[in-house]
């Protein structure tokens, strides 16, 4: 088993405990995407593309009073170590499913009656945290794609790593670590829109990780804003 | 069960309306569960049963042991695999086939609770590292919806689990045959118990109905150990929940949890 903390409290890579990896978010990178954005998240390398508002197919699924939100989180077969199967996996309709619910409370689409906004996400590489890597992503791509919002959607895990709590949990410290907390939080509503949790957590160990997962979502939203205005206001007219 | 649509949208009004006083409309508490009945053995081919009623939600567990092979990176350790679905006959709107996304959950939900707080101790069920161990397999069919199949199939699972018996293996030339007539208790090491709660508003109501969940702005489900730690959580829903609401909906997960988890462990 690899050493996941020295004595000096420095972690496997090289970071403090509440310290995020690299983060990079490149906005509008997909031509025939409505909205899109690339992020590197560590060694996560993720694209997103937003569709829509455009008409349902399957047509049943169309709510008449509202826009709705379909969201798929893809995993290339050569993203992880052994290759993975194309086919979705049981994990990645689940992913799928609460990255959609995260997104769902900051989308306004109910002037768009009879529509969908798809989110596809594909994960080119993987490394640890990538539905909130993949979140973040997707949460720019909406923005890019001027569809009404609230709020932004801005994601970051915490952990409990040699019994501390860490900020931002990378692949090895999720396998080998006690605890992965995946947290995407709404910063100007203050609301926490996706939480997961496995590993074992006291009760303080729950508040406290939950508090520097959001601290991270605070240092994401940063980075979201930052790529953002790059695209949008560059020549300085912001 | 009521199929008419307009009598549904008033009792969903007639629910925010009782809630907005404090009242549910089945008359509990905000943090009070259903009646919950568990009766075990019921299933005498299987290794372990159980049935649970949470209200009107029924679902059986079944508990089949059996010799497997490990997870190429887990050789010390046996198997434990824990799967739930929602039967064609429990819901006019469930269907056969493949199981949907919300059916998915569900399943990663209940095996999440009992994998995460450790229940089983796994090191335990090792025949030939790396060969042969005991499989714990764990499946749970959902008999009748009700609301709240999180709680109701993570309940008939521990107490299947509880209750089970496992049989035991001899290893023969490489390969394990069953000793008749010998089994022994499941390595159990802690009793996990989950709290599915669903925000309504500024309400934090537990164990949701279905009526209560067409209502409910935000779910969360929050598993415990016995020591009073928390093993395992999901939110579901499309609206969130404040830091404050999640710290409380901790607290009431572990305070109800207590109840429950006397209520299984009578079962051991």
């Amino acid at each position: 088993m690899t050493q996941l903390m020295n004595e000096n409290g420095i972690r496997c890579d090289g970071r403090r405990i509440d310290q995020i990896r690299n983060v990079s978010i490149k906005v509008g990178v997909l031509k025939n995407a409505d909205g899109s954005a690339y992020i590197e998240f560590g060694k996560n390398k993720i694209l997103a593309g937003v569709f829509g508002p455009r008409d349902v197919h399957p047509k049943h699924m169309a709510d008449q009073d509202s826009g709705i939100l379909r969201c798929r989180y893809h995993m290339s077969p050569f993203s992880v170590t052994e290759r993975k199967n194309p086919a979705p996996s049981r994990r990645e309709i689940e992913i799928s499913k609460v990255i959609k619910e995260a997104l769902q409370s900051a989308v306004i689409l109910k002037d768009f009656p009879r529509t969908v906004v798809d989110v596809f996400i594909e994960i080119l590489q993987a490394d640890g945290g990538s539905r909130c890597a993949a979140l973040d992503a997707a949460s720019v791509a909406l923005v890019d794609a001027g569809i009404p919002m609230r709020d932004m959607v801005s994601a970051c895990a915490a952990g409990k790593v040699a019994d501390k709590i860490v900020l931002d949990v990378n692949d090895e410290e999720d396998k080998e670590g006690q605890a992965d907390m995946p947290v995407a939080y709404m910063p100007n509503l203050g609301k926490i829109t996706l939480m997961q949790l496995d590993g074992i957590l006291t009760p303080d160990e729950y508040k406290k990780c939950l508090e520097t997962a959001i601290g991270g979502c605070k240092q994401v939203y940063e980075i979201q804003k930052k790529a953002l205005m790059e695209k949008y206001f560059k020549n300085g007219e912001a | 069960m009521t199929s008419s649509v307009i009598i549904e949208q008033l009792k969903r009004e007639k629910i925010l309306e009782l809630l907005s006083q404090g009242k549910r409309i089945d008359g509990r508490e905000l943090h009070d569960q259903r009646s919950l009945s568990i009766e075990t053995g019921v299933i005498p081919k299987a290794n372990g049963s159980a049935r649970v009623k949470l209200g009107d939600t029924e679902v059986v567990t079944g508990v089949k042991i059996q010799p497997d092979k490990p997870f190429p990176d887990l050789g010390d350790k046996g198997i434990l695999i824990c799967t739930a679905e929602i039967l064609p006959l429990a819901d006019p709107k469930a269907e056969p086939g493949p199981p949907g996304e919300e059916v998915i959950e569900l399943a990663r939900v209940v095996d999440r609770g009992i994998r995460e707080t450790e229940m089983l101790d796994l090191k335990q069920l090792v025949l030939i590292k790396d060969k042969s161990v005991i499989g714990i397999f764990v499946d749970s069919s959902v008999l009748n919806t009700d609301g709240n199949l999180f709680d109701a199939c993570s309940y008939a699972a521990v107490a299947a689990i509880l209750s089970c018996t496992v049989p035991k293996y001899e290893i023969k030339d490489d390969a394990p045959v069953l000793v008749e007539g010998v089994t022994s208790k499941p390595p159990i090491k802690t009793t996990p118990v989950s709290v599915t709660m669903a925000r309504i508003g500024d309400h934090i109501i537990v164990d949701p109905t279905a009526d209560e969940e067409a209502c409910m702005n935000a779910r969360i489900t929050i598993t415990t150990n016995s020591d009073g730690n928390i093993c395992a959580l999901q939110k579901g829903g499309s609206d969130g929940f404040t830091i404050e609401q999640l710290i409380k909906c901790s607290e009431i997960a572990l305070s109800v949890g207590t109840k429950i988890r006397k209520q299984l462990e009578q079962l051991m």
